[in-house]
């Protein structure tokens, strides 16, 4: 069955605030969305709220992948129905080793008694490794601990291509990776694109898009995506900025849940 | 209840003479017996021990010897590592010692193993020079009376030069509650000597028991240059109370590592001082604590610099469920006089429950000018933001938190020197946290 993610009338709040006024989005397998749009406009929200953040709370709007609802999972029971989100700030977990974790989150989604044999994990895992150009010294620090930015997001699609999720998204994936890092981070997601699989790409800057080409972008400001276009709507924002969209909206400020 | 014993000087001394002692250990017992009538009980910080049950100490009860390990129960001989992993295996059972052996190359080196009482006979000189050298018998009650009560204990001197490859391992245990147990540990090694001791202090007992007291003094001697690991993993049952107190006198460029398991089920007292006397001595002491239900625990490591160039290092992790209360205590003291000594020290405490209680108490006691310190204490509960990172990866809350918690003991446990007390302080820990 190809992949379906749908978003439908997504609000959600933060301490009573709403950030998210409405969200629709539709991604099937095999497509790559991009959302940009510039700081404080509620798209990190988005990722948050739809991998279920605790500090984030749904207050209306249905969000499903393959027809199964996913605001009524639990965290853990999303990411085993297929979605994934490379965070902007991964948690550094002390005495937790990178590897462990990395085949409890495997086995967590094999299911018991059919967990992966260590050899077959480490197998894997070291490959994956190779492709992402990481040091195999990472597998066995703590996670993320003492991980420089760039490391900490190699290692999130290093999660994502050891965990094979239905739908991904990347929540500034970009952010703090110089050239050469977001060239491997783009191939590591090119070499994951297929029919089985969706994405979803939160940027500030089109230049992670200069080597992940979207199918769609779409532009967030106040909490809602105000204008969706082809990769040629990236392009132009890079080259013009934001303005024009907000001249042609009618916007004076685009963020939202400012106090 | 029979677990009661009014105990004074002549009580002391008449126990003794039974025994057989020789005079000078009769002679000392009764003298710290009637110095206990008049000593207060130790005062831990903002642990008021006095209200525990501490004088359910029992009456000395000799236990049969054992032919060999087969004879223990199951339990315990899992706690034991194969023959051919240690150097030497000491088993005392309440009272007194039941089984004794050592491996024959090293007694012709002239290292010695065996309990405290038999060396006391036939180690006169070395017993009487060194037992409650390092201790002062007369800090307080607890001392005052281990002096006059101890029973069977340890004994290690291991020689000038001499090394002592494989682990000395020790089994403590009481399956009678009215038995006293309390032994004493004293250990020497001599000038430029290497050895590793290894004991478990648990009890096996068949059912209910009465209140009980586990009290022990450990006194280590490290001579210069020398250098000793001493592991100690204590898990006795809830009835029991644990008062364990341990010193180390480290001469010049010697060396104490401490590994101190307290995943006791009972009220304890763990105290634990490694005193830097010569120049270049140094100090290591890691202690993994866990507690559960409404346990109290006075935890207790300190470090006292007198020698120039001394460096000691502490870390103590803690998790506490349920109701336990644990007072974690770090003390670094710098003698005037110590230059260039450093000393770090680390306390953390993870509160699984918002019922449960830590303190985290670093105190620094600096008397020199020219030295360095750290410290770094916190308590705190799990990170939600953590377990919502591992949640995101598919995996179960329940797994995350473990995942966790495992991994706030593991930087401790991962740095414990010995395979064996590693592996085993881990299968201890996890039967206490997933109990």
């Amino acid at each position: 069955m190809s992949t379906k993610f749908v978003v439908n009338g997504l609000k959600a709040e933060i301490e009573g605030k709403e950030i998210l006024k409405g969200i629709d989005l539709n991604i099937k397998g095999g497509e790559i969305h991009a959302i940009m749009g510039p700081n404080g406009t509620g798209k990190s929200t988005l990722a948050s709220a739809l991998m279920g953040h605790p500090k984030y709370e749904v207050t209306s709007g249905t969000a499903t992948l393959n027809d199964e609802d996913l605001l009524e999972m639990e965290v853990d029971a999303r990411a085993r129905a297929g979605l994934f989100l490379a965070m902007q700030y991964p948690s550094e977990i002390t005495g937790v080793t990178n590897s462990d974790f990395l085949r409890s989150a495997i086995n967590a989604r094999r299911g018991e008694g059919n967990e992966i044999s260590l050899i077959k994990f480490i197998r894997q895992m070291e490959g994956k490794m190779k492709e992402l150009d990481m040091n195999p010294e990472f597998a066995h620090r703590y996670l993320n601990e003492g991980f420089s930015g760039g490391e900490k997001k190699r290692n999130e699609i290093l999660q994502m291509l050891l965990l094979e999720p239905k739908i991904t998204i990347l929540d500034e994936i970009d952010s703090g990776l110089d050239i050469d890092a977001l060239k491997i981070v783009a191939a590591g997601v090119n070499a994951m694109r297929s029919e089985e699989r969706g994405f979803l790409i939160i940027t500030h800057y089109q230049r992670l898009l200069n080597y992940i080409t979207p199918d769609y972008v779409h532009v967030m400001m106040q909490g809602r995506i105000v204008k969706s276009g082809g990769p040629e709507l990236a392009q132009r924002l890079e080259d013009e900025g934001y303005d024009w969209v907000k001249e042609e909206l009618g916007i004076v400020d685009e963020t939202v849940g400012k106090a | 209840m029979g677990t009661q014993l009014s105990f004074d000087r002549g009580s002391a001394e008449a126990l003794s003479v039974s025994k057989q002692e020789p005079t000078w250990l009769t002679v000392r017992r009764a003298e710290a017996a009637e110095k206990a009538q008049t000593l207060d009980w130790p005062q831990p910080e903002k642990m008021r021990i006095a209200r525990w049950n501490l004088e359910a100490f029992g009456n000395y009860k000799a236990a049969e010897p054992a032919a060999g390990t087969a004879e223990l129960p199951a339990a315990l001989q899992e706690l034991l590592s194969k023959e051919e992993d240690a150097s030497g295996l000491l088993v005392q059972r309440n009272s007194s010692r039941v089984l004794n052996r050592m491996n024959e190359k090293l007694a012709a080196k002239g290292v010695i193993f065996t309990d405290l009482e038999t060396a006391a006979r036939e180690h006169v000189e070395l017993v009487q020079k060194h037992l409650f050298s390092v201790v002062d018998p007369y800090t307080d009650k607890l001392t005052a009376r281990h002096a006059a009560l101890w029973t069977g204990g340890v004994f290690v001197y291991v020689p000038k030069n001499v090394e002592v490859e494989l682990p000395l391992q020790a089994l403590l245990y009481s399956d009678d509650a009215e038995a006293t147990f309390a032994p004493h540990i004293l250990l020497i090694a001599d000038t430029n000597s290497r050895v590793t001791y290894v004991d478990n202090v648990v009890s096996a007992f068949a059912g209910e028991v009465a209140p009980s007291v586990h009290q022990s003094v450990t006194e280590v001697i490290v001579k210069a240059g020398a250098r000793v690991q001493f592991a100690t993993v204590h898990h006795l049952a809830e009835s029991v109370t644990d008062l364990s107190v341990r010193r180390a006198k480290v001469e010049q460029d010697g060396r104490i590592e401490w590994i101190v398991g307290d995943l006791h089920d009972g009220n304890i007292l763990s105290d634990t001082v490694s005193v830097l006397e010569g120049s270049g001595a140094t100090s290591d002491a890691k202690v993994i604590t866990i507690g559960a239900r409404a346990q109290k625990m006075s935890v207790t490591t300190q470090a006292v610099h007198v020698g120039r160039s001394t460096d000691s290092n502490m870390v103590t992790r803690a998790v506490m469920k349920e109701q336990a209360t644990a007072i974690i205590n770090g003390i670094t003291k710098i003698e005037k006089g110590a230059t260039k000594a450093n000393g770090v020290q680390t306390e953390k405490v993870l509160m699984l429950s918002p019922k449960a209680r830590g303190d985290a108490n670093p105190i620094l006691l600096i008397d020199e000018d020219d030295v360095t310190a750290g410290h770094a204490a916190s308590v705190g509960q799990v990170n939600p933001e953590q377990i919502h990172y591992l949640m995101s990866r598919g995996i179960a809350k329940e797994d995350a938190e473990r995942l966790i918690i495992y991994g706030f003991l593991a930087p401790v446990v991962s740095e414990v020197p010995i395979p064996s007390v590693r592996e085993q302080l881990q299968r201890l820990l996890e039967r206490k946290l997933e109990s």
